[in-house]
C-alpha cells in the first residue's frame, strides 16, 4: 500500500536504543528546517500534535469532535551518533500556542538552539523568555542572511541575553556550520551541568 | 505533501482509537522512544496497527511513525500502547534523567564531531 514511502526510509541501526532530543526554535522563515536539513541523515519530515484551545493536548474528545482543537506542526531530522545513541532535531515554531506543548513533546530535551534573524530580532524575545522559564539550556545562533553585521554585544543587548549564554553566527545552509551550532550547544549543556555539580568550581568555560 | 492530520476529520481520529483521545498519563511512549515490531501484521488487524508493525520491522522512533502514518503524535501513542499491551511491539525508552548523564553528553559530542 504505502511501500513506496517505506522503501524510501533510512532505517535506524538495529542496536539503536537511546533517543535524544535537541530543539531548534525560531520564527517563521528563520531557517530552522534549513539548519536541520544541513546535518540530518534523513530528509526532514513533518508531523504534528493536536491540542485544544485550552492548550491541553486533546484531553477531551468532544473538543476534537467539535473542531475546537488546533494543531502545532513541527519538522524533524535525525543524526545517528553511534550504535546506540540517535539524536533527533526538532524545528519548532516559537509562537505562543506552541509552548503549551513543550512539556508534552520536549521534556528531557538536551537543550535548544534559538535561531535568530538579526533583521527581526524581537521575534526571538518570547522564545528566550520561555526557555528560561522552562530551565532549558540554550544557545543563540544568528543565521546569516547577508545583512549588515552586528557586533555580538549589540545582539546580546537587543536580546537582553544572560552573559553565560553562548552566541554565535551561522550559515544554516552548510553542514559545517550546522555541526558547529550543535557542538556549541552540547558543550554549553555539559559545562552548565558540570558547573552545577557539587564540589566543582563555579566557572563556565565559554 | 499535506500535513499529517490536518485534513483528517476529527471523526476519523475518534474511530481510530475507539474514542480515546488522551494518551493516558502512564503512556510510556516518548517522542523518541524507539519501537520494534515483535510480530508480523496479521489479517483482520486494524490497518494502522498493521502499518505500525510494517514500519517498525527495524527500530523506528515514535515521531517517525507519526510522520509516516500522517497522524498526530498523541494518536500514534495510543495506537502504540495497544500494540505494546498485546506484546506486538517492544519499546526502547530514552534514558531520561533530571540531569543528563555526562557520559552520554560526551558520546553526543564525539558523534557530532564525527559528522
Amino acid at each position: 500500500m504505502d511501500s513506496a514511502t517505506s522503501d524510501a526510509r533510512t532505517p535506524l541501526g538495529t542496536s539503536a536504543d537511546n533517543g535524544l532530543k535537541i530543539v531548534v526554535v525560531g520564527g517563521f522563515g528563520v531557517g530552522k528546517t534549513t539548519l536541520i536539513r544541513s546535518v540530518s541523515e534523513i530528509r526532514p519530515l513533518n508531523t504534528e500534535e493536536t491540542m485544544t484551545r485550552a492548550g491541553e493536548a486533546i484531553d477531551d474528545i468532544s473538543e476534537v469532535r467539535e473542531k475546537k482543537a488546533t494543531t502545532v506542526a513541527f519538522d524533524f531530522g535525525r543524526i545517528t551518533l553511534d550504535a546506540r545513541n540517535v539524536l533527533y532535531l526538532f524545528g519548532a515554531p516559537g509562537q505562543e500556542r506552541f509552548w503549551f506543548l513543550w512539556d508534552r513533546l520536549f521534556s528531557g530535551t538536551l537543550g535548544a538552539v534559538v535561531l535568530v534573524d538579526t533583521r527581526r530580532i524581537d521575534d526571538s524575545w518570547y522564545a528566550i523568555d520561555r526557555l528560561e522559564h522552562h530551565g532549558t539550556p540554550f544557545i543563540v545562533a544568528c543565521n546569516d542572511f547577508g545583512g549588515p553585521a552586528h557586533a555580538p554585544q549589540q545582539i546580546r543587548e537587543a536580546l537582553d541575553l544572560d552573559p553565560h549564554v553562548p552566541l554565535l553566527d551561522c550559515d544554516a545552509r552548510t553542514r559545517a556550520s550546522g555541526k558547529q551550532v550543535l557542538i556549541t550547544l552540547v558543550e554549553h549543556v555539559r559545562n552548565r551541568y558540570a558547573a552545577q555539580a557539587p564540589h566543582t568550581p563555579q566557572e563556565l568555560a565559554l | 505533501m499535506s500535513r499529517p492530520g490536518r485534513d483528517d476529520s476529527p471523526d476519523r481520529l475518534y474511530t481510530l482509537t475507539g474514542g480515546r483521545a488522551r494518551s493516558a498519563p502512564d503512556n510510556p511512549f516518548d517522542l523518541v522512544t524507539i519501537v520494534v515490531a515483535e510480530c508480523d501484521p496479521a489479517p483482520g488487524m486494524q490497518s494502522e496497527h498493521a502499518a505500525i508493525l510494517r514500519l517498525s520491522q527495524l527500530p523506528t522512533a515514535v515521531v517517525e511513525l507519526a510522520a509516516e502514518l500522517k497522524l498526530p503524535v498523541s494518536i500514534t501513542k495510543i495506537l502504540l500502547s495497544d500494540l505494546l499491551a498485546a506484546g506486538r511491539v517492544s519499546a526502547r525508552h530514552p534514558r531520561k534523567a533530571a540531569v543528563p548523564d555526562p557520559d552520554v553528553l560526551e558520546q553526543v559530542l564525539v558523534g557530532l564531531r564525527n559528522l
